[in-house]
């Protein structure tokens, strides 16, 4: 019952995702984190198959930094998109990564964007965007309450509103979530939502 | 000699590789390079020969980063180094891609000197014309390192080295010259080492220093004028100090 979600505000993305690491009816961690730093201005959430998310999102990572290596800059957040659904495609018809996409960017001649990015290679810029369970709630939560140029403090109200019908309405919500945020200054952590804490793990 | 030097799979009656041989004739034909490390800075200097007056300098740039961590700069065939650099940016990061680690300066250089190896023992094929130094830090342990390979393939780590145009002076001068030195002495002994053969000027090398905190970071022509200036007048006062010794008697 995965849940990522993200919308765009004034001169800042946001992207929230659950952190359950789930195998059939066992929770292996709840503290996974999904969204994937990219590079300075880039967040890649993503969810579906669990190893695929991994491999996809770190080749994704690596690819991108190789571009910035060869080239000198960095790719802009469409252009990283594009790829991004270009290596879905390709890979669709042979064997398909299961891994659903926003990813939010920061460029400096255009301002924050999201796209929306799923399974089969669907690419669309979007303001809002979610993918699993939780886009049903989310998606509405969202359709009410978003305006273009939210500040941060409404934005992330915004997301906690969503996470809180997703708490109270999805039969096996995740229990704990993790906010990132890419805005001129760079990508980073936001904050975590937890309900329920892991006993802490031993950094590997 | 002339039969034994078209392929470069047929060692000679001597035990030599020609075509590898005339390869490393490439290297010491191309612009005087330089590394030195010091204890915290690892600092590569590049002589720039006159570039044309049309010619935008900011696209032939001489020292290029693999990765965060790790830098490269060659003498010799640059089309060459071209191929050689993006097949080792790539190694970066599908290593990091495969085991999660940055590469160390070593596993990077021994890739590089690999593929230049490989290229001595395949057919239809020439050796590339070029001999790199590689700068970096560990990535877990933060010790910098340099390390040098050449159109053999053999590779080798280094406190300084030069390699290209005249590196044999260069070498000369470092050997006597070298002591452990941080931040901006090493800034200065590399430079003062690239003087020994190139006309001093900011205009003509390009330099560059890794440090662990900030990564790669180029100089600019001015800054190079700076530590150019500051040699210049250590030299001039060590002459005015010999010239006045024998007179002190």
């Amino acid at each position: 019952m995965e849940c990522v979600f993200g919308m765009v505000g004034n001169g800042f993305s946001l992207v929230v995702a659950d952190s359950s690491a789930v195998h059939s009816i066992l929770v292996h961690k709840s503290n996974e984190d999904k969204i994937m730093i990219l590079d300075s201005h880039k967040l890649m959430g993503a969810s579906g198959e669990a190893g695929d998310r991994a491999q996809f999102t770190e080749y994704v990572q690596k690819n991108v930094a190789l571009y910035q290596f060869r080239n000198g800059i960095p790719l802009t957040t469409a252009a990283a998109a594009n790829f991004t659904r270009g290596e879905l495609a390709t890979a669709l018809r042979k064997n398909p990564y299961m891994v659903n996409i926003i990813l939010a960017g920061y460029d400096k001649e255009t301002g924050p964007s999201l796209y929306y990015i799923d399974y089969i290679a669907t690419l669309h810029k979007v303001d809002k965007a979610a993918f699993g369970y939780g886009s049903y709630f989310s998606l509405a939560m969202m359709d009410r309450h978003y305006r273009k140029d939210m500040t941060v403090e409404e934005a992330v109200d915004l997301a906690d509103k969503c996470i809180l019908e997703i708490r109270s309405r999805l039969v096996v919500a995740p229990p704990n979530f993790v906010i990132k945020i890419v805005d001129k200054d760079g990508a980073r952590e936001y904050a975590w939502r937890e309900s329920v804490k892991d006993a802490p793990v031993s950094t590997s | 000699m002339a039969r034994y030097d078209r392929a470069i799979t047929v060692f000679s009656p001597d035990g030599h590789l020609f075509q590898v041989e005339y390869a490393m004739e490439a290297v010491r034909k191309g612009n005087a390079a330089v590394g030195v490390r010091g204890t915290d800075t690892v600092v590569l200097g590049v002589e720039k020969k006159s570039t044309p007056k049309l010619q935008d300098s900011r696209s032939v740039r001489k020292i290029v980063n693999l990765d965060d961590h790790i830098a490269l700069a060659c003498a010799g065939l640059k089309a060459d180094a071209r191929v050689l650099v993006n097949k080792a940016r790539i190694e970066c990061q599908s290593h990091k891609l495969t085991v999660e680690d940055p590469v160390t300066v070593e596993y990077i250089t021994r890739y590089i000197a690999g593929l230049q190896q490989k290229y001595t023992q395949s057919g239809g094929v020439r050796p590339f014309g070029l001999s790199t130094l590689i700068i970096g830090f560990d990535p877990h342990t933060g010790v910098p390192s340099l390390y040098q390979t050449d159109p053999s393939g053999t590779f080798s780590a280094w406190k300084a080295n030069a390699t290209g145009r005249n590196s044999n002076s260069i070498r000369e001068f470092l050997e006597k010259n070298y002591k452990e030195t941080s931040g901006q002495e090493t800034v200065k002994l590399a430079i003062r080492a690239l003087l020994e053969v190139v006309e001093s000027g900011g205009k003509n090398i390009e330099v560059a220093l890794m440090t662990k905190e900030h990564g790669l970071r180029q100089l600019e022509e001015a800054e190079i004028d700076a530590v150019v200036a500051e040699i210049e007048a250590e030299k001039a006062a060590a002459e005015a100090a010999k010239k006045a010794q024998p007179k002190e008697t």
